[in-house]
């Protein structure tokens, strides 16, 4: 598919009022562009979509749920068939918002590994990052380069060395004021966020020790069988869950928002962890390299400890929630409600959908040309993650800074159709998964 | 299949029967089941094969009834009137909501799993059941730890519950689906007229329900409070429990004032997926909405954080106070008129978006 050189009218216009306004202020058109180009607040944002899953489509619909004028405009994915299936149900879903709302015209819809870089050059404000988590070190990094703000779902990166690659490309987004809103979404939720100011002003005394868990019945079946794909880079990436490149495996995936949670209440990231895990039920080759449950103890740089659980498997003990243990009470974050002695409080107040409010927030920041960068607890909770994946595969301790300065990189080398994967299956369809004692994670 | 539960005088035959009840752990089918006639109707307990769940079922007599509060019952709103008299047909109904025991077996395919674990055969509605659609997995865990054991399955869309009942027809050959609202409101009043089947003092609510001044704000396990005078329990209150019809609020005004309704049931739009019933009311709610004529009516705000474009057809991310129980007609209705009627499930329901629908309905209308 081919880019679109020609901008819209509404760009244009808004050119000539940005231009007026720097007259006035002695800037450039150009520099306002990157940082207070909405402050008049009903200028048009031009928002991009990387990424046409369930969850992207449903973000982009977010986005445009904003206060103000906002246009989706550009939208990538890896394959095509999901591309046009989401602007399909966008451009539905976003009926009763107004008619322009979405104007993604046919030389705007790209697809393909470099469909990313042809999103961002496409006269877009912000870009909506929300592909399979293994692309997302690269395709922040261009969208900061290029000037961009971003949305961009969790978790941010699959290994050390694309963690460092957001760490960067997040202190560059702080130097030129681009907006980043990282899909943490508990941290937009006024549950989590009263809870957790109660436990950070001493409800429960100091915290000595956090429970958090992801346990749940697991997560979609294998969408395409070999028969139905090309090449191995294509079965990977249509089944883009259950491969660690891609995915991260579910401690990361998924655990990070309750690992994250943690992080939030210690305001700190754990200094070393150890942890065991395996694959005990969901076995069958399909299932790709991934573990079915993994259990790791982190450590704080007080000593604090964190005991976190994530599995996949059905008919036993599930439970998705936070926990707090202070010295005089426990605090159940999840529920919203902590117990401390005689006093017992439980959150009554708003109930927002808290991956509505992310976007509003993020969006209203643009406009106002706030300082927002959700970037590097995106990026360091994601480490979290990693750092217990690093620690149930190896079964040793491993220590964040050691993982952090990880040289070892998942990425497959090439990023083409026909490109393979570093993790490739044996002549009977099966993945090398990790062994304890064996394994090497940094 | 109840042959084997007999000792019969061949031992090749009770080998085998025994073989069969050990491998399977399965609790023996009930007989009190198969009742051709009202007066044959009696309690008795489903088996689901495969697995040691079982669930009881409880008979509800033909009868007739005014359906819908008086204008002067307390809290009462206006679309539970006019009062209108309905004449129902029997039916067993659940004695308890169903639990997530049960609605994993479907959801989680655990049936499945396990016969293939223990290298079992499928029995013969085992694969019938296996070839009703089973829900995708929900992204996070749908008891939002508050129990699951012998808690209510909550959470689930009306074409969730209605799918399950489809499911557990195949597998047991009795023909389960959800309540119409006449039904289940018939089955709560079980003869009375007050505003709860035990009267009409809400002071009196905590003995025979779980609503919202008794808990800690979580379901509790069915079963723990007093049952109805037809012995259903948790009808009021604990979660509330889907029916099939169309929720209109003018609905009992439309209905004939002479002479009464029989087995009355706005059916649900293929086009138009809200608003559906539920009823009961729930461990969240106030007293008023746990009486028994009592509407709600299902709304998009009940999965609003189900972060997915399309949204799931399955899950309804925060309706925790929503789950269901079945029945089961003692006539079973024709394979058309469960069709026409809407009591199982129609491939259109399947389509992640009603617009679809509404096309391939234009499409099939223009052929």
């Amino acid at each position: 598919m081919t880019k679109q050189t020609n901008n819209s009218t509404s760009r244009r216009d808004f050119m000539k009022t940005s231009s007026v306004a720097a007259v006035g202020t002695g800037l450039l058109g150009n520099l306002a562009m990157t940082s207070g180009a909405f402050a008049s607040g009903d200028e048009t944002i031009r928002v991009g979509l990387v990424g046409c899953g369930g969850r992207g489509s449903r973000a982009a619909v977010q986005a445009l749920s904003t206060k103000g004028r906002v246009q989706l405009v550009a939208m990538a994915d890896a394959f095509d068939d999901q591309l046009d299936a989401s602007l399909k149900r966008i451009t539905a879903a976003t009926k009763s918002l107004g008619a322009d709302r979405v104007n993604v015209v046919p030389e705007r819809r790209f697809s393909g590994f470099d469909a990313y870089q042809q999103v961002i050059d496409s006269d877009i404000d912000l870009v909506i990052l929300a592909t399979p988590p293994g692309f997302r070190p690269i395709h922040f990094e261009a969208a900061v380069n290029a000037g961009k703000h971003v949305f961009m779902e969790k978790p941010v990166a699959t290994d050390a060395p694309g963690i460092r690659k957001v760490l960067a490309a997040v202190s560059e987004a702080k130097k030129k004021n681009l907006k980043v809103g990282v899909g943490l979404q508990r941290h937009h939720q006024a549950k989590y966020i009263e809870t957790i100011d109660r436990i950070q002003n001493g409800a429960i005394g100091d915290v000595v020790a956090l429970r958090v868990y992801w346990n749940s019945g697991g997560v979609w079946e294998p969408r395409r069988s070999r028969e139905q794909v090309a090449s191995e880079m294509e079965y990977q990436m249509r089944n883009w869950y259950y491969y660690n490149w891609l995915c991260g495996d579910h401690i990361v995936e998924q655990h990070i928002h309750n690992l994250d949670v943690g992080n939030w209440i210690k305001g700190g990231f754990p200094v070393r962890a150890s942890g065991m895990g395996g694959r005990e039920v969901r076995k069958d080759k399909r299932y790709g390299e991934i573990f079915d449950h993994h259990a790791v103890e982190y450590e704080y740089e007080d000593g604090t400890r964190m005991f976190s659980q994530c599995r996949h498997i059905r008919n036993v003990w599930n439970s998705v929630s936070e926990h707090a243990h202070g010295a005089k009470g426990v605090a159940t974050v999840s529920g919203g409600s902590l117990i401390a002695g005689d006093e017992k409080w439980r959150f009554n107040g708003d109930k927002s959908d808290p991956y509505q409010v992310e976007h509003d927030d993020l969006f209203a920041a643009v406009r106002n040309n706030e300082k927002y960068n959700e970037g590097e607890y995106g990026a360091m909770s994601t480490m979290t993650a990693i750092l217990g994946r690093m620690a149930t595969y190896s079964g040793k301790v491993i220590d964040m800074d050691k993982a952090l300065h990880s040289e070892i990189s998942i990425m497959p080398k090439r990023f083409t159709w026909d490109a393979d994967p570093q993790s490739l299956p044996n002549a009977d369809g099966e993945y090398a998964i990790p062994v304890p004692g064996v394994t090497k994670v940094v | 299949m109840l042959s084997i539960i007999r000792p019969t005088g061949r031992p090749q035959a009770l080998l085998f029967s025994l073989a069969f009840i050990a491998a399977n752990s399965v609790v023996a089918a009930d007989k009190s089941g198969d009742a051709k006639t009202e007066k044959q109707m009696k309690p008795y307990r489903e088996v689901l094969s495969g697995t040691d769940i079982t669930f009881g079922l409880t008979p509800i007599p033909a009868g007739e009834f005014l359906m819908g509060s008086a204008e002067n019952e307390e809290g009462r709103k206006a679309d539970e009137g006019p009062q209108r008299k309905v004449k129902i047909a029997p039916f067993w109904m659940g004695t308890h909501e169903v639990t997530w025991d049960e609605y994993d077996i479907w959801g989680f395919s655990l049936d499945i799993q396990r016969r293939k674990i223990q290298g079992l055969k499928p029995t013969d509605g085992d694969k019938i059941a296996d070839a009703v659609t089973r829900p995708t997995k929900p992204y996070t865990d749908m008891t939002f730890d508050m129990g699951h054991d012998g808690f209510p399955a909550i959470c689930m869309t009306q074409l969730a519950a209605k799918m399950y009942c489809q499911w557990l027809s195949a597998k047991t050959g009795h023909f389960y689906r959800l309540p119409t609202e006449a039904e289940w409101e018939y089955a709560c009043r079980a003869g009375t007229t007050t505003a709860y089947s035990f009267g009409d003092d809400a002071s009196k609510l905590g003995e025979y329900a779980w609503y919202i001044e008794n808990n800690d704000f979580v379901y509790a396990k069915v079963g723990k409070k007093k049952p109805n005078p037809w012995g259903l329990y948790d009808i009021h209150g604990n979660v509330a429990e889907w029916c099939l019809d169309q929720y209109l609020p003018d609905t009992y005004a439309e209905r004939d004032a002479k002479g009464a309704i029989s087995n009355p049931l706005s059916v649900p739009s293929l086009t138009v997926r809200y608003k559906r019933v539920v009823r009961g009311g729930s461990w969240d709610d106030d007293p008023e909405k746990l009486r028994s004529a009592a509407r709600v009516p299902s709304t998009p705000n009940w999965k609003v954080q189900d972060p997915q474009l399309p949204q799931s057809i399955w899950f309804l991310t925060d309706a925790l106070h929503v789950g269901f129980r079945v029945v089961r007609p003692l006539v079973e209705p024709t394979e058309k008129e469960k069709m026409k009627l809407r009591l199982i499930p129609d491939k259109l329901d399947l389509f992640k978006d009603p617009n679809e629908v509404k096309e391939k309905l234009e499409e099939a209308g223009k052929k």
